[in-house]
């Protein structure tokens, strides 16, 4: 706070816009930036090396000590069947669970933008509401229904002789995907919603003129704009989905044999760190996968941006 | 692709669709006035059941005895209206802890949510109105930062923060939580969309320092764009689950979330008392003020998922 007036009392008003001044340096910004920049080094820099130094490093229980052990905490992640098991899984969920999401999402935003449905306001309110849920409630609301014990899932098995078990071994990530879907839908909705909202109405009256129907306006103009929001949106579920963690972290009490302390990659970090005292090799596994997620990001969104640009 | 977009934002400003207005065409498909169909709103509203269910369901189940949710069907009332009942032991229960967990979910929120808004929007500000060295170095850092697994840093964040002391003290969970990236982003294009330059370089002209123009010029402008990263980073400490799990062991400073974790864990501890009514309604007492805000602000809920879908 300080620094600012400091700065303004030296350099006074009669300066012109920041803009225009190139040539001497405005050190005034700084002022407005720099208490974030500071926090932002404390929380996420600061821990970035914190880890990046100790994945260099392993605890010898026997001699009680901590030895640099170079690149080794990476060489044997790369031979540890539990953490590839681990990405298996999220990326098993990104690749159905996410494409699944996200066509009901612009599905559900092509349709409230349609203007074809009684009540879209509400469909539009309604749908996002599951956005608001905090995840450690929407896992608990469905793990209770998927119960097999005295769950929905139980009472639907006893009333039509099913044999129903969301938590067993071949459906469990179908389930957890459920419940992720379940909780962003509405979300993912909203970006394609808003995004659709800043088309031009001109242009479909233009189509139409042409003769085009609606199914054809909704093909060549509404889903070409929506490229740019197809590309965020899938960037922020990587992001979410390599970092998957709640949902099967709580419902673990409920299916305990299924999801295993591994299940996936971060909740193996998780366990490493705080079950087993292995926190250099949770470090390095960290380190990996948010170098996984960032390059994976980094694809889609120069790939998203480049087919936008021949687009537009 | 910031190019091609903007000017459709200032289009989309307009009223899209005659409200009102007959057009009706029999011919050929018109977008300004397209036809509500029922059958249509049927086949959508599958999405609106799958939205709304589980919801349905924490408020039947919020109004059981833990008898009844256990022996009843999960979507027919029980035998008794204990709804009430519910809400009274939910306070009361372990010594009224669940009002220790609110009021410390309130203490997150305020404290570690408003200082993150607060952050975000002098550095947004700055980054949006001014230019100084190290500006763009700021800026990719902190988009970068978004694509970085928050759940990644955690691990680390620990065990800096537990050699510092700090774990197992509300600060562990506050000072993380003043960091939002997103809001920061957000909050650098409402600056840039609506602050002029020419406004703060006529305040500048008549004397006013940085400080006071950013207060007296800037701040009553950028309101709206406040109150959106407001709710992001309100509902987003509110519903943070995996840092306080990490750094907190006294359920003396658990926010709700961690406590309902802990309350529905009691079921499968054998000898401890099942509380599973006191998670369903305490969840729906969590979940309550969240739904309100939105509801009086849902606005500013797709301003903010607009500016972010329309200018990456």
């Amino acid at each position: 706070m300080t620094t600012i007036t400091h700065d303004v009392a030296g350099t006074g008003a009669s300066r012109p816009a920041p803009k225009l001044n190139r040539r001497r340096k405005d050190w005034r910004g700084w002022g407005f930036v720099g208490p974030f920049v500071l926090v932002f080094l404390f929380v996420f820099i600061a821990p970035l090396v914190y880890a990046l130094a100790s994945s260099l490093f392993s605890y010898r229980a026997f001699f009680d000590e901590t030895v640099f052990v170079g690149l080794s905490n990476y060489l044997k992640l790369f031979g540890d069947p539990l953490f590839w098991s681990g990405l298996w899984r999220v990326i098993l969920v990104l690749l159905i669970q996410v494409p699944i999401m996200l066509a009901i999402a612009m599905f559900l935003a092509i349709a409230i933008d349609s203007g074809r449905l009684h009540g879209s306001n509400f469909f539009r309110l309604s749908v996002f509401l599951p956005y608001l849920i905090p995840t450690v409630v929407a896992a608990l609301m469905w793990g209770f229904m998927y119960g097999t014990n005295y769950g929905l899932v139980s009472q639907l098995n006893g009333a039509f002789d099913w044999h129903l078990n969301p938590f067993a071994n071949r459906w469990i990530l179908a389930s957890i995907s459920n419940v992720i879907t379940w909780t962003y839908v509405g979300y993912n909705m909203l970006i394609f919603y808003s995004s659709l909202r800043t088309i031009n109405t001109s242009l479909y009256e233009a189509a139409a003129i042409d003769g085009a129907n609606e199914w054809q306006i909704v093909r060549s103009i509404k889903i070409p704009h929506l490229r740019g929001s197809i590309a965020i949106t899938t960037i922020f579920s990587i992001i979410g989905t390599f970092q998957l963690f709640n949902e099967p972290s709580i419902m673990q009490k409920m299916a305990p044999s299924v999801i295993t302390n591994s299940f996936t990659p971060n909740m193996y970090a998780y366990n490493l760190s705080f079950s087993s005292g292995q926190q250099e090799y949770a470090a390095a596994l960290a380190i990996v996968m948010g170098i996984i997620t960032v390059a994976i990001a980094y694809v889609v969104q120069l790939r998203g941006l480049n087919t936008n640009e021949g687009r537009g | 692709m910031t190019a091609t977009t903007a000017p459709r934002t200032k289009e989309s400003r307009r009223p899209r669709r005659a409200v009102g207005v007959p057009r009706a065409s029999l011919r050929r498909y018109d977008p300004a006035a397209p036809r509500r169909s029922w059958l249509f709103t049927v086949v959508t509203g599958i999405f609106l059941l799958y939205a709304l269910f589980p919801l349905a369901y924490l408020l039947i189940n919020a109004t059981k005895t833990q008898q009844d949710f256990i022996s009843t069907f999960g979507f027919a009332f029980g035998g008794h209206f204990a709804l009430w009942d519910n809400i009274v032991q939910v306070f009361t229960y372990n010594n009224g802890m669940f009002t220790r967990w609110l009021l410390n979910t309130l203490l997150y929120v305020i404290i570690g949510g408003g200082g993150a808004v607060f952050l975000a929007v002098l550095a947004g500000y700055g980054l949006a109105k001014y230019r100084f060295p190290g500006r763009t170095a700021v800026f990719m850092t902190v988009m970068g930062a978004i694509a970085v697994p928050s759940a990644a840093l955690a691990v680390p964040t620990f065990l800096m923060f537990a050699r510092m002391g700090l774990t197992n003290t509300p600060l562990a969970v506050i000072i993380p939580s003043l960091v939002a990236p997103f809001g920061l982003y957000l909050m650098y294009i409402f600056a840039s969309e609506s602050v002029p330059t020419e406004l703060l370089e006529a305040a500048r002209m008549d004397g006013s320092s940085e400080l006071r123009t950013f207060f007296q010029v800037s701040l009553p402008l950028l309101a709206p764009g406040i109150v959106t990263v407001s709710l992001f980073t309100a509902t987003t400490t509110w519903n943070n689950y995996f840092l306080p799990l990490i750094m907190l062991k006294d359920q003396n400073w658990y926010p709700l979330i961690i406590g309902l974790n802990q309350w529905n864990q009691q079921a499968y501890i054998p000898g401890a008392e099942p509380v599973q009514n006191l998670v369903v309604t305490g969840s729906l007492i969590t979940i309550v003020p969240l739904i309100v805000t939105f509801l009086f602000l849902q606005r500013y809920w797709q301003a903010g998922l607009s500016a972010g879908s329309v200018k990456e």
